[in-house]
């Protein structure tokens, strides 16, 4: 084959990959058409989150964060061992997010702003590449003192975070506003095309209902600010900040495949320089990286010399024109080591504040099966895969709520939907065990196994129809969905303004029956501020965020 | 300044103050202004009375479907109630994400048994749905009634926030209020509750089944629950109201989830008339008619025969 048919092999394995990791995120969602036939328990067709298990920095992070590597993240080793001889394929020929920094940064910025010398200059290598060295570093540091961080920077879960929580929700509701906007115009042909982008996209792209999440600003911003760096340079993300790309540059100290630099044949053209990816010296005459080679192959397309050829045991011969390739990564030892001392401290830091061990907020409610708090936050990757697949819209990124360190961890806001009682979709799809998988008995419960809560439910008297307004309601009641039911009804005698006595049932919990599922306050008429309310006292998951003596046992 | 370049200078500006003046003049509104997409129609799917047939009939048969058949042909059979190329909607209760056995939804055999029925007496075609409390995809999902319903022939259609229109239902409480775009397009409409302990109305059957036409934050009505239902029973009137009382659930309803709660009766009804329906359903939990405060303001409010037994009642067998 040739290089051309090569390069064209790995365009090709780009495309594929990347719409195998979109439509994973896509099929991460309750479907509709299932296979009905009695079964208690619903599952997903397909093994959605296995891209996200694909991730070595994934199986590395959570692995010093937990000590076991879950499920299947062993599968991170297809990736990680070829790397090790090959080097960072994996950047070149897989990375979704790797891709999508490489269509924009040769969309406009190379055809148009920078050409030339210009982009012949801003394509060698460059000191600010160390810095995801470094940010690998930090990360490895909180990871082994529990803080998996990682996650944040990693470009799968990213990717997964943006698309699932931010691009897709907001492309629903611009569909939607399309459609309305074409129909409110009132003229038919115009409605119809609205009509047609809206049934185009919703059978194609669209989740079953719009989902709306908490605090997406920020994932987006983040998302859109990677995306437009590359119009600063090519693909500085992967180039210079992904923890990922630096994982796999280490990983690539002992490759035995590499850029074989003929510089007889050579006559200093540079176009090997104009197409490089990874910003990795592909040039005759300086060094070349194979920490920071991407094998994208353009350097050995773009040399009409033939003095450019990738191969197994390339030489590592200085010669007076061309200095051999390295395959040591270009950071400063003290730098790395005040990274890694850096991210140690950062868990210390987090946990001497006022931390969920004193100061447990009553909000975060974590999804069912959850672990336990610390071990929640070190193997949690923010992936977001766990909110898209929820079908009622229950589960979103936090912003500050968990703290800083549990950004974009996920938590339930009971007032946009509620734990649906027989479903385990959100443990089923986590890659890493932060919510673990839980079996049908082991949520709802039965004779021997109590049921998983998620924390209890509290009335407001003060906005209760029955409690405040001598008016009934009892919809709480009705949508309790344990048997028997958590949330009971007493016929009690209140007074109305002229002082009649008015019989209402009046609402009670009984926290030894409730799951803290949030039906009750999903389903509460007083709109903006529920008259009840669930917080997290009482989940399973935690030995001391409790109320009852009782209840640990039940 | 010569003339000509004065107003070349100020045209521009000149005209932009004029589209800009004009647009506000003509989208100048004193009035506080509300789109609306109001439909007024009233829903009613009756047949002619035939004061030949009974208003009521009632079948007991541990074989669900005969039952149903046996209750049907005692009202007239389905020719009396879908004729030809009529648009069919069925609408059981699916409001819970529950499983058949749990009883908190209808019974599937006896929808995929009805949706047959109207098919083969000709009916164009046959809608089932319903607005569910829980996901309405695992409602339609584990209540079997989705794969009951295709398997039959009928289109099982999940509610969409698409799919409500506004609609004035001219009641004392219920107004303006969103309804499910299916049950307005219909002919013909089969209401197929099931019998349930309820708290605050102490039993969901027919009339309270149709909330199920409603979306919006319907949880709100249980403020004037009784009126509520009446009000919604005058707008709504079905061709025939099915009640599935296979099995009822005597405690913890509307969602139940105990077997321990059901009480296993094997009994199917049909009715034209729906407070007689309900006035006879509630026997089944140890109640009458006249102690439950939405059936008997529906008999005031001439809906329907409290005292079905004087009125045309058979038990077939």
């Amino acid at each position: 084959m040739t290089i051309q048919g090569v390069r064209n092999l790995r365009r090709a394995s780009q495309v594929l990959f990347f719409l195998i990791f979109f439509w994973l995120i896509l099929k991460t969602t309750f479907e509709v058409d299932f296979n009905p036939s009695e079964a208690s328990e619903i599952r997903l067709p397909y093994p959605v989150s296995i891209a996200l298990e694909f991730d070595p920095l994934v199986g590395l992070m959570t692995l010093l964060a937990s000590g076991t590597l879950y499920k299947g993240l062993l599968w991170s080793l297809v990736i990680l061992i070829p790397t090790i001889f090959l080097g960072r394929f994996f950047c070149g020929w897989i990375c979704p997010l790797g891709s999508l920094n490489h269509w924009l940064s040769g969309f406009r910025s190379e055809r148009t702003s920078r050409r030339g010398k210009k982009l012949l200059e801003s394509n060698r290598y460059k000191k600010y590449q160390r810095i995801k060295y470094y940010v690998l570093f930090f990360c490895l540091g909180a990871a082994l003192f529990g803080s998996l961080q990682a996650g944040l920077l990693d470009p799968l879960p990213l990717l997964a975070r943006s698309i699932g929580t931010a691009v897709l929700p907001t492309l629903h509701s611009a569909a939607l506003a399309v459609a309305s906007f074409a129909s409110g115009t009132g003229i038919g042909p115009i409605a119809a095309v609205g009509a047609g982008f809206y049934d185009l996209l919703s059978l194609t792209l669209l989740p079953f209902r719009q989902a709306h999440f908490h605090g997406i600003l920020l994932i987006s911003l983040v998302f859109v600010t990677i995306l437009a760096l590359n119009r600063v340079f090519t693909r500085l993300w992967c180039r210079g900040i992904c923890p990922l790309g630096a994982m796999l540059g280490v990983f690539s100290r002992f490759a035995i495949f590499g850029l074989h630099k003929d510089d007889k044949a050579c006559n200093e053209c540079n176009r090997c320089l104009l197409a490089c990816q990874g910003a990795d010296n592909p040039n005759v005459g300086s060094q070349w990286r194979q920490s920071e080679c991407h094998l994208c192959l353009n350097c050995q397309a773009a040399c009409p010399e033939g003095a450019l050829k990738f191969k197994f045991f390339p030489s590592k011969v200085s010669t007076q024109t061309n200095p051999a390739g390295t395959s040591k990564v270009d950071a400063s030892r003290r730098k790395l080591v005040a990274s890694f001392i850096g991210g140690i401290a950062l868990v210390p830091l987090f946990r001497a504040g006022d931390a969920h061990e004193v100061k447990r907020s009553p909000y975060v409610v974590r999804p069912p099966g959850s672990l336990p708090e610390d071990d929640f936050l070190g193997r949690c990757i923010r992936c977001g895969q766990c909110m898209r697949v929820c079908p009622n819209n229950a589960l979103h990124p936090t912003l500050l709520e968990s703290g800083l360190e549990g950004l974009w961890t996920p938590f339930l806001i009971a007032k946009i939907g509620y734990c649906e009682p027989t479903c385990t979709l959100c443990g089923q799809v986590c890659p890493t065990g932060a919510i673990s998988e839980l079996a049908f008995n082991q949520k709802v419960g039965d004779e021997e196994t109590p049921p998983n809560r998620i924390g209890t439910a509290f009335f407001d008297r003060g906005r209760c129809l029955p409690w405040a307004m001598a008016t009934p309601c009892i919809v709480c009641e009705e949508w309790c969905p344990t048997s028997p039911k958590a949330i009971y009804l007493r016929e009690e005698i209140a007074f109305d303004r002229q002082g009649n006595e008015v019989s209402v049932k009046r609402p009670h919990v009984d926290p030894a029956l409730c799951t803290g599922c949030g039906a009750c306050e999903y389903a509460c008429p007083v709109y903006d501020r529920k008259a009840i309310y669930i917080t997290s006292v009482g989940e399973s998951r935690s030995e001391t965020n409790q109320i009852l003596l009782e209840r640990q046992r039940t | 300044m010569e003339r000509r370049e004065f107003i070349k200078k100020t045209g521009p500006a000149v005209a932009l103050a004029a589209v800009s003046g004009a647009t506000g003049l003509v989208f100048h509104n004193r009035d506080t202004a509300r789109s609306s997409n109001l439909v007024a129609k009233t829903a009613d799917f009756q047949v002619p009375p035939d004061p030949s047939l009974p208003i009521l009939t009632a079948a007991t048969n541990p074989d669900p479907v005969a039952a149903l058949r046996a209750a049907l042909d005692g009202i007239g059979g389905i020719e009396r109630f879908v004729h030809p190329g009529e648009a069919v909607v069925v609408k059981p209760n699916v409001g819970w994400d529950r499983t058949p056995a749990q009883g908190a939804n209808t019974n599937p055999l006896l929808v995929s048994e009805m949706v047959r029925l109207c098919l083969a007496a000709g009916a164009d075609r046959v809608t089932v749905t319903d607005v569910s409390c829980n996901d309405p995809r695992r409602s339609f999902l584990r209540s079997g009634i989705k794969e009951a319903g295709e398997t039959a022939g009928a289109r099982v259609m999940l509610p969409s926030p698409e799919d409500f229109v506004e609609v004035d239902l001219g009641g004392v409480v219920l107004t303006r209020w969103p309804v499910l775009r299916h049950f307005v397009e219909a002919d013909r409409l089969i209401n197929m509750p099931i019998v349930k302990q309820h708290s605050l109305t102490r039993c969901t059957v027919g009339m309270k089944n149709l909330y199920g036409i409603l979306g919006g934050r319907r949880n709100r009505l249980h403020q004037e629950i009784d009126q509520s239902i009446v009000d919604l029973a005058a707008f709504v009137r079905p061709t025939l109201t099915v009640v599935d009382a296979t099995r009822v659930m005597l405690r913890g309803g509307p969602q139940g989830g105990s077997l321990d709660d059901l009480s296993i009766e094997d009994t199917v009804m049909c009715a034209t008339d729906q407070v007689a329906a309900d006035a006879r359903a509630v026997e089944l939990l140890g109640l009458s008619g006249r102690q439950v405060g939405h059936i008997a303001l529906a008999a005031r409010s001439g809906l329907g025969s409290l005292d079905y037994r004087n009125s045309g009642y058979r038990e077939m067998v």
